[in-house]
């Protein structure tokens, strides 16, 4: 079933991107951070003697999973649920917010305080409880920032990359409820205790926690949250319930897989040799925690990118990020222009597929193929390889249908498939060249060039092809 | 051992004194260069943009052309990883595989087939290098063009910062996202600037194009240049 929610992009890629090339402050914000945590990654990694290897078994412990994901789902929910949590399914965005705003609404509450998850983030979770009158609270400094500007997260890991502190401690001063505004500073530590004081209260009395997992185990029904500030354990112990959504590729056959993951994750995200909060629960522990759990597996488009040998390797990733901080289009545009809650590099090969190509189909070209991701990620998905497979299959799909681009790669193909018309096309483009070498510049370059060529001499000069060609050289060499 | 020349259609026809270069070094070290006129695009274009049905028959083609040869040597290390690293997944087959193996970008072949760092070129002038990215993370070229050109006759070779980071050339990526495409090179035109060196090297004059494209536009003293013709002056 095709994927829903926040997950499709409203605007073509390249629109969206111009709109957030034009600010200056948001380019040097993205710079800064993602050049520091990018530092961060390669020291870290650079530590670990067998990283290869740690990378190679992470992405054959995840193929193992999507191999036999029909199985370990049904395990899953045994185990969970005879731990005594409640195991529900959901095909899609839609159907994953009705069964949580179902699970909130007969607690009675209308208050949830929230983990970070990408999860909820990509089913519109928060803008559906608000429908039907249930305020959720972020809790992760990030995403609290974001709420209050009532913005969207532009990364994975860091969603308020895109602002910088003094930017923070503006939104804070005119956002939160109960902050001091005029001695409110810009140091960090004091935005991180205005934040502490404004969530301590909810934590303590808010009835109903919701999370995301970074793993399920199979074999146990177990989940587990990686965090770095405490606020995720709290949502996860002091609420008398917890609902947990869940994507369906985050399992792990068993527990001993997670000393795989748990050496990839941090060191690929935060740059740190370990985070500082693992939480693992399985099911309900009398007298320990929320006394009533919820599981909700989400499908939303998963099913359908496992079904394609190419593109399924995108189900391997962990949510860790370090494509978005090294990817060179990313750190220019930030997260917003890629539409979709999954930005940069991984966004662009997994909202496309999730949601079925039509919407997102300028995505793909949203790269140069560089490879600086497939070099970064933690499981080895071949980002570069998985785009060019989504380009040809637009391609493929539009099939038929007119477009100057086919046209032009057809008769391209057509030409130099066959020596002697390429080279007559050769000759032909030296000489059509001849007379623009009247109007070049002193170095022998353009500065302007008709469409549709002209977007190449929007910002850089063409040069010229010389009087003579490569072949047209040595043969003359090589006639005697 | 019977060396060709695959000079790649961008050198054909806009910079023929790079595959001149090549055929100049490779003489210099005591060895005949043939150019198969067969030849003629690898389809890299069509294959990154998608149309694989279009880049088939260019695959065709390069294997027909190249299949006689004990090495195929390019100057040009992005058409060298089309054909390494992506042919085999376009259209596999065991005459693909001989031909892929046997297929060198021009470094590869000097340091690793034929053992050789030092050329007997002269180039008294500042250089930097920029390793473009299909060298730099398909074929994995490392330190050899810098080698190459550490041991040129009165060449010296400045630090580029942020070298690894891509100009932001990538195809048709210049054309459907110029703006993005354009911050990227001012970025790396300014760090080519700031190293005061006369001359840009790189293995690709596709990437070279676009940062000279660059540098010219903002009129900028640093001339690009592929390090195939650095290592043919003396």
């Amino acid at each position: 079933m095709t994927g829903t929610g926040n997950v499709v992009t409203p605007l073509p890629f390249p629109t969206a991107a111009r709109r957030e090339l034009g600010d200056q402050q948001l380019r040097h914000n993205l710079r800064k951070a993602t050049h520091t945590i990018r530092d961060k990654r390669l020291r870290v990694v650079g530590e670990v003697s067998d990283w290869e290897q740690l990378r190679v078994a992470g992405a054959a412990i995840k193929d193992d999973v999507l191999a036999r994901l029909p199985d370990l789902l049904e395990q899953f929910e045994a185990a969970a649920t005879a731990a005594g949590a409640t195991v529900h399914w959901a095909r899609d965005a839609g159907e994953a917010c009705a069964v949580v705003a179902g699970l909130v609404r007969a607690t009675g509450t209308a208050e949830v305080v929230k983990v970070k998850s990408m999860a909820t983030q990509e089913i519109g979770l928060n803008e559906a409880l608000e429908a039907v009158g249930i305020q959720a609270v972020e809790t992760d400094l990030a995403e609290l920032i974001v709420q209050l500007a009532d913005d969207t997260p532009s990364h994975i890991l860091v969603p308020a990359i895109h602002y910088n502190r003094s930017q923070i401690r503006d939104i804070f001063a005119s956002r939160m409820l109960g902050v001091d505004a005029s001695s409110l500073t810009d140091d960090p530590p004091a935005l991180a205790e205005a934040a502490r004081r404004h969530l301590r209260s909810r934590f303590l009395s808010t009835k109903v926690g919701i999370s995301g997992a970074n793993f399920a185990i199979a074999s146990s029904g177990t989940l587990a949250v990686v965090e770095s500030e405490g606020n995720g354990r709290m949502c996860l112990t002091l609420p008398e319930t917890l609902i947990s959504v869940v994507g369906i590729e985050k399992l792990l056959p068993s527990f001993a897989d997670l000393e795989v993951f748990l050496q990839l994750l941090p060191r690929s995200s935060t740059g740190e040799r370990m985070n500082p909060y693992t939480s693992l629960w399985t099911g309900v522990t009398p007298g320990d925690g929320p006394q009533t759990v919820h599981i909700v597996l989400v499908d939303n488009g998963r099913t359908d990118t496992l079904a394609d040998e190419v593109g399924r390797q995108a189900l391997r990733c962990i949510r860790c990020s370090a494509c978005l901080n090294v990817c060179p289009v990313y750190e220019r545009v930030g997260g917003h222009a890629y539409g979709s809650v999954y930005p940069g590099p991984i966004g662009a090969i997994l909202s496309p597929q999730m949601s079925g190509e039509g919407a997102n189909r300028t995505l793909p070209y949203a790269s140069t193929l560089c490879g600086a991701c497939f070099d970064a990620c933690p499981v080895r998905i071949d980002i570069p390889q998985v785009l060019v497979h989504l380009r040809q299959r637009g391609v493929d799909d539009s099939r038929g249908r007119p477009s100057a681009e086919r046209t032009a790669m057809r008769t391209m193909s057509y030409v130099m498939r066959d020596r002697r018309r390429y080279a007559a096309a050769l000759r032909t483009a030296r000489r059509g060249a001849a007379p623009l070498r009247l109007v070049a510049g002193r170095r022998g370059a353009l500065r302007r060039v008709p469409w549709p060529l002209s977007a190449w001499t929007s910002v850089r000069d063409a040069p010229l092809p010389p009087k003579q060609t490569f072949r047209e050289w040595w043969t003359r060499e090589h006639s005697s | 051992m019977r060396i060709a020349l695959f000079v790649t259609c961008v050198n054909d026809l806009m910079f023929p004194d790079t595959g001149k270069a090549v055929v100049t070094v490779l003489e210099r070290l005591g060895h005949q260069v043939e150019f198969p006129l067969d030849q003629t695009c690898c389809g890299q274009m069509h294959a990154n943009s998608g149309y694989r049905a279009e880049a088939l028959p260019l695959v065709a083609n390069f294997v027909q052309t190249f299949s006689a040869y004990d090495a195929i040597v390019a100057p040009s290390a992005s058409c060298v990883a089309m054909v390494r690293e992506s042919y085999p997944r376009l259209a596999p087959s065991d005459d693909l595989t001989v031909v892929a193996a046997r297929t060198f970008e021009l470094s590869e072949f000097l340091v690793d087939q034929l053992g050789v760092i030092d050329v007997g070129a002269r180039f008294p002038h500042r250089v930097t290098y920029h390793p473009t990215c299909h060298g730099l993370r398909m074929l994995r070229l490392g330190d050899r063009p810098r080698q190459l050109l550490a041991a040129v006759e009165g060449l010296t070779l400045s630090p580029l910062s942020g070298a690894e980071e891509c100009c932001g050339f990538g195809g048709t990526f210049a054309l459907k996202n110029p703006g993005v495409s354009g911050a990227m090179l001012a970025d790396k035109c300014a760090a080519v600037c700031d190293t005061g060196a006369e001359y840009l090297a790189a293995a690709d004059n596709s990437c070279l194009t676009h940062i000279g494209g660059g540098l010219s536009r903002s009129s900028a003293p640093v001339t690009p240049i592929h390090y195939a013709q650095i290592l043919a002056a003396r």
